[in-house]
């Protein structure tokens, strides 16, 4: 895929993602955030891995965000407005910030695997879909069923802990 | 001309001529087929003033769209207001893109973009679709449309479930995810919602049909609820919420939420006759003197001007059989009566989900064991 396309991706995912923190109302934050993973998706998709694009738009922008909306919608947003900037945690949210991206480029300009340039794909689509439910379902089972107990149970917690507080 | 150019140009024509020659006009059409079979289906006459039959009504109703003042509410969240008419109409015309509506025509397929993800592709950009109503319900700043906005959300992530699980013994029979593949399969085997169509001699195709009316019946119910029709047009509810979220739009934004409405139905019918019908497949039965009695295949492989009319056919197949799907909309709408809240919730989360789960388990089984 092009170049300008990445750019234009990767720049319409900072710029929104960006906009997430920025924002004072959370539901613009909340829809900055939906921009953003479209962008990621738009990356993905440049990659020819359009499993794993249309995954992101489908569960992350599609149901993930739609239930965070609906939390934020019930909340008392002028209260969220009003609130005024804290210096201190501002100023130590930016150092963090500015740490690991000193961190990040330190890493990079020592590793060796990060200066060489990847061979282009081979042209012929692959069939990612299929290559993602092998991997999946054949090398990485057990540890795929354990993960999906795993949310189970969470699922279960969850149900049980919101039914306690009813009473 | 490069492939590429050539590939840019003939996309550009098939979304032009998709979007403003069939879905858009189809729209209108389909408003003013609503208002008839709603006027047949309660003994009245509908409109039928403007034109012959009143088949010019669809452009009254737009110049009146149109001229009408737009209006926008002081209280409301102005840039969100506008915002969300738009993200309502966009996500319905987009998911039409994956859809083949026709086999080829002058040797170019007939389907935008053929992508090894269809489906989910079409799942994915319709999950985008209740962004439009969520914002219009809570931009409108005030109660009723406020309550449409939270019911649509809720109502919708409970259906995508059901809609997800209930296409997957499709995937298991055809082993993709591209539309055209399931199409190419269904020519070959049978249309899903008959798959004994195929070869009638064998008792697994006929047993393979018990799973995939179930899933054509757990999907088709699914998409009623996604696209906010009746019995499950809850997030409007006139009589409850006074059209809930679009109660504080007027004139050009509240057409676009209409329009919005009408083109998610119509690609939702396109989804299902892709799935379930062959999309725009139709053998004719034939004679001639060599082989006796047999079914034709007609599409856009022929040479000369046989192929043309063999393209033009099946793209009018595809949308005779969406414009059937249609009526069965509109049918529904005018006979059942609308679910309340809670029975929604409990029809999608209790019943749906839990068929189209146990489908799933009898579909693999049928397949595992049906010889190939």
């Amino acid at each position: 895929m092009s170049p300008v396309f990445f750019w234009l991706a990767s720049a319409l995912m900072l710029l929104f993602g960006a906009a997430v923190i920025m924002n004072r109302n959370p539901i613009a934050s909340a829809l900055s955030l939906v921009v953003s993973f479209l962008g990621l998706a738009a990356l993905f998709m440049s990659l020819d891995a359009f499993f794993i694009g249309i995954i992101q738009v489908l569960v992350y922008a599609g149901a993930v965000m739609v239930l965070f909306l609906f939390i934020i919608m019930l909340l008392d947003l002028r209260a969220e407005e009003r609130r005024k900037i804290n210096l201190v945690a501002f100023a130590g949210g930016v150092a963090v910030a500015v740490i690991f991206f000193g961190q990040l480029c330190l890493v990079i300009g020592h590793l060796r695997q990060a200066k060489q340039s990847f061979p282009a794909l081979p042209l012929n689509h692959p069939d990612d879909v299929r290559s993602v439910g092998l991997l999946l379902f054949g090398n990485y089972n057990l540890p795929f069923q354990i993960i999906a107990v795993l949310i189970l149970v969470a699922t279960i917690g969850v149900i049980v802990l919101s039914k306690r507080e009813l009473r | 001309m490069s492939a590429t150019a050539f590939l840019l140009v003939t996309s550009l024509l098939k979304i032009l001529g998709i979007v403003f020659v069939v879905i858009l006009p189809m729209v209108s059409y389909s408003v003013y087929a609503e208002r008839r079979v709603s006027a047949l289906i309660q003994d009245r006459l509908g409109p039928n003033r403007v034109g012959p039959a009143g088949l010019f009504q669809p452009i009254a109703d737009a110049m009146k769209f149109i001229l009408k003042e737009d209006f926008t509410p002081a209280h409301v969240n102005k840039f969100y207001y506008w915002l969300a008419p738009c993200l309502a109409m966009v996500p319905a015309i987009m998911t039409i893109a994956v859809v083949p509506f026709g086999s080829t025509l002058f040797g170019v397929p007939m389907v935008i973009a053929d992508i090894n993800v269809g489906v989910l592709y079409v799942f994915a950009i319709a999950s985008l679709g209740v962004y439009g109503i969520v914002i219009a319900g809570w931009s409108s700043n005030s109660k009723y449309p406020f309550l449409g906005g939270v019911r649509a959300s809720s109502q919708m992530i409970s259906y995508e479930l059901s809609l997800g699980l209930a296409v997957i013994p499709i995937f298991l029979l055809v082993g993709q995810l591209r539309l055209t593949s399931i199409v190419r399969y269904q020519i070959e085997n049978g249309w899903m919602i008959a798959p004994f169509l195929g070869d009638p001699t064998n008792v697994w195709k006929w047993l393979l049909t018990i799973p995939m009316f179930i899933s054509f019946v757990v999907f088709t119910i699914a998409i009623f609820a996604e696209t906010n029709r009746l019995p499950f047009d809850l997030p409007e509810a006139e009589q409850e919420l006074a059209g809930g979220y679009h109660t504080e739009y007027s004139s050009m934004k509240f057409a676009l939420f209409f329009l919005g409405e009408y083109a998610a139905m119509i690609t939702g019918s396109a989804i299902i006759v892709t799935l379930f019908f062959g999309a725009w497949h139709l053998p004719l039965p034939w004679w001639d003197h060599p082989h006796g009695f047999h079914w034709l295949l007609i599409d856009g492989s022929l040479g000369g001007w046989r192929g043309i009319l063999g393209g033009l056919f099946n793209i009018f197949v595809f949308f005779a059989k969406v414009a059937a799907l249609l009526l069965i909309f509109i049918w529904v709408r005018w006979t059942l009566p609308r679910f309340r809240y809670d029975q929604l919730m409990r029809l999608g989360w209790v019943f749906f989900f839990e068929i189209a789960l146990v489908n799933i388990f009898i579909a693999a089984l049928i397949v595992a064991y049906m010889p190939k």
